[in-house]
């Protein structure tokens, strides 16, 4: 007993200081002046395939060479909910009245790191390369970008856009972490030398990468934005094991990993170093979903779907799962707090996020006899062997579905196992996972279209109704008009038709160095890596 | 002895390749493919076209019998080709972590063999004294402890008491020994302390049972001095079985120090190993598991060659 309220002590007093860490190092990180010099180190925990972020899907990319490009938009590296999108090298942009065309200015001045100027004609040329890919190169995202008609260039410092119909994602599109600027001369010679070279007009200049070991850069003295970067250079390490990651900080050989640690992790940096750390947290744009394949009985039934759902006590796995995984918050289909999200009265009227769980359940046993599924059904959970935080969260849902009377026997299966699986259809139920680069219901909504339009719609279901909804507030250029859509479309999705369910946000924490200044923490891992505004105080 | 050793090096001729064939096809035997991990695996707008493509690129398309073909051509040209991850040539994914490995696995047996011989000849020597008691239970210890958990043990320690941990980047020896010592000596010393309990049990009883022989007798009676008797009779004759061991075990080390060289991110051939595995790179996997079955049968066969002079009973027909 004693150790017990001796370790709560402990922790409530860790968290007190974690508390007082965040707010002053907040407070602090407002009235300072960015200090020049010093390399920033970091921990990537992974490594890319190519170089090649158009071709890529993974943070491994983004993190170690984001600083060394540029992009047309980006998202404002202040804004906490990683949705404001501003100009890179487009200096301004207008739209044209019905949406369809989007003109740009660039910035003059931008230079590539071989010292030739950055053009209209370099960003038509990426773009091209993005859209419309010639036969031999994957373009990754290219789906994201049917809107787009044709791309000019009129002048060295203009660009336009023209859509086949209004896309409200458009601008979000275009600020897409993954859109680097390349030169148009290297891909009109070779279009697959970005694969293999590294060669930006970003804050800092490519140094080099030493596989498997780190990847380093240095200042760009000729940065458009005079007077940034602060840093002189820095260095991603690649570090692989969580553990040596936690490590790297405690032991201060890095000043942080981007992408995030777990709750236990944080809490064990922040004993070992307490002032010395600060910690910033965020919901993050990553979910783990429920998907039900259509195919199989009883999960062609709408009330043995809705019945799982029913089942869970999100406000309750919240508060237990958030000490010991990385998720937290209970959202609809838009991470909480950002501009698409659901309201927390409208949330509550969808099917499994009412406060009243013994009211829920009763309904899910209710719609389960309805449906004919008998007392104990037993099905397979098929899950993916990531531990964090799959497992806690698949753990947890056999617990809320045992609470309704259904056994679900958990299958905990090799990654690619489970991929191949969830795409061939050859599964009951299973945990599924969505991550975007950015909030954005076009991003977020579009893997749960019809079976077909959708590249990873599990569910195998079609469903043109949600379909046209997901097409509506993709059009709709106004916020208002879009959001009741998105809403619409939720309420198809995760109540009437109950085709997939969201279990909690995923939430981000990055404990790093109090010397890290400047850096803002969203809830996307891919944004907000250019490090042109980040400084290390002395 | 030439003819043997011409012999033993043609032998491995159908040794490698038989290895060839069986990982060629273990390797499209595991469910899901590399195509599928790269690009289905984090976007809805993963499109079949994408997939298509890469896979005709990577030749994943061709019937397996001609992606067969491809690989043993290149093999018998010594061409393991490119990495299907990277798409960087496999003799240099191998290179940039070959010197690293090759340098752990020699330091984790020098560390086994300083530890091994001395405690095994100790302990036989004072057999049933309290000196081999404490061996057999050092010993015994190593053996009941991974590397992997002693190198954690190590990393705390040098985290909590001396808030310092190695460097996390390679410098190779020759660039700065102390940087390079401060890095690698920690898993030589979990490495080599667990290689060692193997060793130090094996040079045991080995001598044991030499100093019961009768020449070890006859030289004693021929009033010979004890050490000479140790070193050149005893020991030498010994150290035939304690030699496959430590030669075995660090052919093992090439490329089997995966989760010590995860514990302490060194950029090893472990790793490249399971990375290769996990990203289903069949290509860079096929010319590792060669690599470690070629380092094997070399070792086995210099092993076998150093028999001869440790023994001179023993020749070759």
């Amino acid at each position: 007993m004693t150790a017990v309220r001796a370790r709560s002590s402990m922790l409530r007093a860790v968290l007190a200081g974690l508390m007082l860490v965040l707010s002053a190092a907040q407070g602090a990180d407002a009235q300072e002046r960015p200090r020049y010099g010093g390399e920033l180190v970091y921990v990537v925990p992974t490594e890319p395939a190519s170089y090649d972020a158009h071709r890529e899907g993974t943070f491994a990319l983004i993190h170690p060479l984001a600083p060394v490009y540029s992009t047309l938009l980006r998202f404002d590296p202040t804004d906490r909910t990683g949705t404001k999108v501003v100009g890179d090298i487009a200096e301004s942009w207008t739209i044209a009245k019905d949406g369809r065309t989007y003109t740009f200015k660039l910035r003059r001045g931008v230079k590539f790191h071989d010292g030739s100027d950055l053009t209209s004609k370099d960003v038509k040329a990426t773009y091209d390369k993005i859209v419309n890919p010639p036969a031999d190169v994957v373009s990754f995202r290219k789906g994201q970008y049917t809107a787009i008609e044709v791309v000019e260039a009129p002048d060295p410092t203009t660009v336009v856009f023209r859509l086949k119909w209004p896309a409200a994602s458009l601008t979000t599109a275009l600020a897409s972490p993954f859109n680097w600027i390349y030169k148009a001369d290297i891909l009109a010679k070779d279009m697959h030398w970005y694969e293999t070279h590294v060669m930006g007009s970003g804050a800092f200049v490519f140094v080099e990468h030493v596989k498997g070991a780190y990847w380093a850069g240095k200042k760009n003295p000729n940065y458009w934005d005079k007077g940034k970067p602060y840093l002189d250079s820095y260095r991603a390490l690649v570090v692989k094991d969580p553990n040596a990651q936690v490590a790297a900080v405690r032991a201060e050989r890095a000043h942080v990993q981007f992408r995030g640690f777990t709750p236990a992790e944080r809490d064990s940096i922040v004993q070992a170093l307490g002032p010395k750390v600060t910690v910033q947290e965020s919901p993050w744009d990553c979910v783990l979903l429920v998907g039900m394949n259509h195919e199989k009985k009883p999960w062609d039934d709408k009330r043995a779907r809705k019945a799982l759902t029913l089942a869970l006590d999100r406000y309750q796995g919240s508060q237990a799962l958030s000490k010991i995984a990385v998720v937290k918050s209970v959202g609809g289909v838009q991470v909480p707090g950002t501009p698409y999200a659901t309201p927390p009265a409208e949330l509550e009227k969808l099917a499994g996020y009412s406060h009243d769980i013994a009211k829920s359940r009763a309904e899910a046993r209710r719609l389960l006899k309805e449906a004919g599924v008998p007392e104990s059904f037993s099905f397979s959970l098929k899950n993916r062997n990531v531990p964090m935080p799959y497992e806690p969260m698949a753990i947890w849902l056999v617990d809320q579905w045992r609470q309704i009377g259904l056994q679900a026997r958990h299958e905990f299966i090799e990654s690619t196992k489970w991929e191949a699986d969830l795409r061939d259809g050859n599964y009951e139920v299973a945990v599924d996972t969505q991550c975007s680069y950015a909030v954005d219901p076009d991003l977020d909504l579009y893997k749960f279209q019809s079976m077909g339009i959708s590249g990873n719609n599990y569910g195998r279901y079609v469903d043109k109704p949600l379909d046209d909804l997901y097409q509506k507030q993709s059009r709709a250029l106004d916020a208002e008009e879009r959001r009741k859509y998105v809403r619409d479309f939720e309420r198809r999705l995760l109540d009437e038709e109950a085709h997939y369910f969201y279990t909690l946000q995923w939430h981000r924490i990055i404990p790093h160095s109090a010397k890290l200044r400047g850096w803002t923490v969203t809830p996307s891992h891919f944004v907000n890596n250019q490090l042109d505004g980040v400084w290390l105080a002395e | 002895m030439i003819t043997y050793i011409i012999k033993r090096l043609l032998l491995m001729i159908p040794t490698l390749l038989g290895v060839a064939v069986i990982i060629f096809f273990l390797m499209r035997i595991v469910p899901g493919d590399i195509v599928e991990l790269r690009f289905a695996g984090e976007s809805a707008y993963a499109q079949k076209e994408n997939l298509d493509k890469e896979r005709a690129r990577l030749g994943l398309d061709k019937p397996i019998w001609s992606q067969f073909l491809t690989w043993m051509g290149g093999l018998v040209r010594f061409d393991f080709g490119t990495s299907m991850w990277t798409g960087a040539p496999i003799s240099e994914e191998i290179r940039l972590r070959f010197a690293l490995s090759l340098q752990l696995a020699i330091m984790a047996t020098i560390v086994a063999i300083l530890l091994a011989i001395p405690l095994g000849v100790i302990a036989a020597l004072r057999q049933d004294t309290w000196i081999d008691y404490a061996v057999r239970v050092i010993s015994i210890a190593g053996l009941a402890t991974p590397s992997f958990w002693l190198g954690i043990v190590f990393i705390l320690g040098l985290l909590i008491i001396f808030k310092w941990l190695p460097p996390m980047v390679y410098t190779p020896f020759w660039v700065n020994p102390v940087q390079n010592l401060a890095q690698l000596i920690w898993p030589a010393l979990a490495v080599g302390y667990r290689y060692s309990a193997v060793a130090t049990r094996m040079t045991r009883s080995a001598m044991l049972e030499v100093l019961r022989e009768d020449y070890i007798r006859t030289a004693r009676a021929k009033g010979l001095w004890e050490k000479l008797i140790l070193s050149r009779h005893a020991l030498k004759n010994a150290m035939l079985p304690v030699l496959t061991v430590i030669a075995l075990e660090f052919a093992f080390l090439i490329g089997g120090l995966v989760v010590t060289e995860q514990v302490f991110n060194l950029n090893g051939l472990g790793m490249l190993f399971v990375e290769a595995v996990g990203h289903r790179d069949y290509t860079l996997t096929q010319a590792l598991v060669m690599l470690v079955a070629f380092v094997f049968i070399v070792v086995n066969f210099l092993v076998d060659l150093a028999y001869a002079w440790l023994d001179p009973r023993i020749r070759f027909r």
